[in-house]
């Protein structure tokens, strides 16, 4: 069993998400609305992988990539930004701050599992 | 998928109100934050489209979000008529929204033909007027580079294009840059940061947030806020007392002799989240009800179990104890009845929202000046409740700015002030919401209705009638006084449909008007239409229910006491004579002669009327469910209920008996038929 956190702040598209990428095995995903859910949710249990907004109302998905980047318990967890941003500086500035990948909305359901796939050496 | 589907709708609905209020506060005030809230509103709205495959939707999405990023980016200035103009486009949404059915497994883009294809252009025609509207609106902006302001890469790397923007409008305002950083529990860090967030408010802008977990110990997440102020460091840390303080730059110029008096108040709100919220559907909830009422019917056989007990061994611990749970059942399940109850209430602001909006549009229209003033936003209303009234709603405001407020120089001639007012006032009375639409206009022509009337064959010309019966006759099919209709309130048909709406849940509309000083339409709804309280009748072999908001109060009539005057049955109340319908006679019910009969007096004021029938039965409480297909014609009925073992019961439509026993519609079928 895998375990996944999906921190988007549409309802409809984190379900959606998560219903995708459990189709991709036996992965749990949890579901954050904001940044600072997801900061609460870190502690309370490890994760294989994180799936991260990058315009929320709290903390931006940047802010909260390179805070669990540079936290020794977390930085192993793969991130992947889902956004609606599809300008080259903002994929440039994602992947610098350490993402395994940047997927832009609307993206294809294969092409976010093949990602997780990937992610989780499933 | 097709919950999914619903889920689409739902959220992009809660979007557009969303959307709609911050338009609204944006006109009233500038606020950054404001700007951001519209712009991640529409962003999101943007990438769910995008997910549901919603080619329409997202386009204009994309578009609109590129001109709020510019406004928000400072890229084009944010004037009254660019808030008109993002209005107008965000109606083109709606209606894009409104045409997804949600019952279809797959969504079509729009259809091709029809409707479809002039929406497809109204898209493309309102997609390119917003890249010229953001070509012409381009200001240069003399940007300074982040690298002048002397931050540190570590920070830069993770700010999003808008908080750049953010720090470098603050540094181009003279405010000092500072670095608030603070420590919390990792579990339970919410609460503080939300209220160091708001003290910092009141003195500047929090620009970013970030989380940190460098020399923190294990089980503290640490946050560095960044904080634009004209404030002095001093002042900062008297307001943050548990924050460590780094000076990044200092200000230019400081403002803290004003500051320190008052922070404006929209600054002090705290972060607004949404993350405690469910959306359920109301046919859950519903759902939920029935079972309640379902298991207060087992209470309630209990309770009889519990007395026959009682009388045949008497009073036993053991029938103590039945009779002690009993009444530990009835309080719970009220309890509970009420929190469902109360999941069902919107606030009215939610509705004013949405008339505020039709103000200003047919305001233009018309070009008459309005100024719009609300009371009671947050008194509540069902859900269901508030769709139902939302149409009558804009009707009588459409009619207000329409015919009530004359044109300004008329206005001024009069007297008056050249901007006239429209007042809604919604508040709580009883087991009722009164909602008002008020203007300060020309008030109805008693004399112009009239004759209109006659004309229309609607009355007989020798009819007498008073003030309130006449301003009553604008509620009838067909009467419209203004010569021309216009395009605003329509030819007549609308206000009958305010009185059609409001019927089926025992609500009504009261006119108070006066010449050229105006008119008030009051309506008057239960606060719930999920569970009232009905008074079980019995005519013949026949049972009905009727709502107890309506009556009040029932009387014994003996049948000598029942005089006849002018064909119409009537009894003395009290020193008044108050009309009686014969419940029976309304629903061609063969009449059993009885010693003597009940009255239950339904109405108010000089309107009351006396519902003759065989036997009052008990108080209960119902759930009304509209009737089907075949008998919602059926005049009287506002719909059936479920009482005792799955027996159907009728409701009596209180409103349609008044019409029976008073309106002109008697008048009118003897007129026709002369």
């Amino acid at each position: 069993m895998k375990t996944a956190l999906i921190v988007e702040d549409s309802n409809t598209t984190r379900s959606l998400i998560k219903s995708v990428i459990e189709e991709v095995g036996d992965i749990n995903a949890f579901e954050a609305a904001t940044g600072f859910e997801a900061l609460k949710a870190l502690p309370r249990q490890p994760f294989d992988l994180i799936i991260v907004d990058i315009n929320m109302p709290d903390i931006n998905g940047f802010e909260l990539l390179n805070f669990v980047k540079n936290n020794d318990q977390y930085k192993s967890i793969p991130v992947v930004i889902v956004s609606t941003e599809s300008s080259e500086d903002d994929k440039k500035k994602g992947m610098a701050l350490g993402a395994a990948a940047y997927l832009t909305k609307p993206f294809k359901l294969e092409e976010l599992q093949g990602i997780v796939r990937k992610a989780l050496s499933l | 998928m097709k919950t999914s589907k619903k889920d689409f709708i739902a959220e992009s609905e809660e979007i557009l109100e969303n959307v709609n209020s911050c338009l609204l506060e944006l006109q009233s005030a500038f606020n950054p934050e404001t700007l951001n809230s519209l712009f991640r509103a529409i962003h999101t709205m943007k990438g769910l489209s995008g997910l549901f495959g919603l080619k329409g939707i997202t386009d204009l999405s994309h578009a609109l979000e590129s001109l709020l990023d510019d406004l928000r980016l400072d890229k084009v200035a944010l004037t009254d008529d660019t808030i008109n103009f993002i209005f107008g486009n965000i109606d083109i949404l709606k209606k894009l929204i409104t045409q997804i059915d949600e019952d279809e497994e797959i969504i079509e883009d729009l259809p091709d033909g029809g409707q479809g294809s002039t929406l497809r252009d109204d898209v493309k025609a309102a997609i390119k007027a917003i890249e010229s509207f953001r070509e012409a609106g381009k200001s240069k902006s003399n940007d300074i580079s982040t690298e002048d302001i002397g931050i540190s890469p570590a920070i830069l790397r993770v700010l999003s294009e808008y908080e750049e923007h953010r720090l470098k409008s603050n540094v181009k305002e003279g405010k000092g840059l500072y670095l608030v950083k603070v420590v919390f529990d990792m579990t339970s860090f919410a609460p503080g940061l939300e209220a160091l967030n708001s003290n910092l408010k009141a003195l500047g802008e929090v620009i970013a947030t970030l989380p940190n977990s460098e020399g923190v110990s294990e089980g503290s997440i640490g946050f560095n806020l960044l904080f634009g102020s004209h404030s002095k460091i001093n002042n900062i840390k008297s307001k943050a007392e548990s924050a460590d303080i780094e000076m990044l730059s200092p200000p230019m110029k400081t403002e803290d002799s004003k500051t320190i008096t008052s922070a404006p108040k929209a600054l002090e709100m705290p972060l607004k989240s949404t993350t405690n919220v469910v959306r359920v559907d109301i046919g859950k909830l519903d759902r939920i009800l029935n079972t309640v009422g379902e298991l207060m019917l087992a209470k309630g056989a209990v309770a009889r179990i519990g007395r026959e007990l009682a009388d045949s061994i008497g009073y036993t611990p053991l029938t103590i104890d039945i009779h002690k749970i009993v009444q530990t059942l009835d309080r719970r399940f009220t309890e509970l009845q009420d929190y469902i109850l109360e999941l069902r209430m919107i606030p009215f602001s939610q509705i004013f929202g949405r008339l505020t909006q039709v103000v200003r549009r047919y305001t233009r229209e018309v070009g008459k000046e309005i100024n719009l003033e609300l009371f009671g936003e947050d008194t509540e209303i069902d859900k269901l409740l508030a769709e139902e009234i939302i149409d009558p709603l804009i009707h009588l405001v459409r009619n207000a700015i329409d015919h009530g407020i004359e044109m300004g120089d008329k206005r001024v001639a009069l007297g008056k002030k050249r901007c006239g007012t429209v007042t809604l006032k919604a508040f709580s009375k009883g087991n009722n919401v009164v909602v008002t639409v008020q203007d300060d206009g020309a008030g109805l022509d008693t004399d112009k209705i009239f004759r209109k009337a006659v004309k229309d064959k609607l009355i007989a010309a020798n009819q007498v009638l008073d003030r309130k019966e006449i301003f009553d006759l604008i509620f009838l099919p067909g009467l419209s006084t203004k010569e021309e209709a216009s395009e605003i309130s329509g030819r007549g048909i609308g206000m009958s449909i305010v009185k059609e709406r409001l019927a089926p849940f025992g609500g009504f509309v009261e006119i108070e008007s006066e010449r050229n000083v105006g008119t008030t339409y009051s309506l008057t709804l239960p606060i719930t239409v999920a569970i009232i309280k009905a008074l079980i009748i019995k005519v013949a072999n026949e049972r009905f229910a009727v709502p107890l908001t309506s009556i009040s109060e029932t009387c014994i009539v003996k049948p000598e006491k029942i005089q006849t005057i002018e064909g119409s049955e009537v009894i003395e109340v009290r020193g008044e004579m108050l009309p009686l319908l014969r419940v029976a006679q309304v629903f061609m019910i063969e009449e059993k002669p009885n010693d003597e009969y009940f009255a239950v007096i339904i109405g108010f004021g000089d309107r009351r009327l006396g519902l003759l029938v065989d036997l009052l039965l008990e108080q209960t409480e119902i759930v009304i469910k509209p009737l089907g297909e075949h008998l919602k014609n059926i005049q009287g009925l506002a719909g059936a209920a479920e009482i005792g073992r799955h027996e159907i019961i009728l409701v009596l439509d209180v409103e349609a008996m008044m019409e029976e026993a008073f309106s002109k519609k008697k008048i009118i079928r003897t007129v026709s038929g002369l």
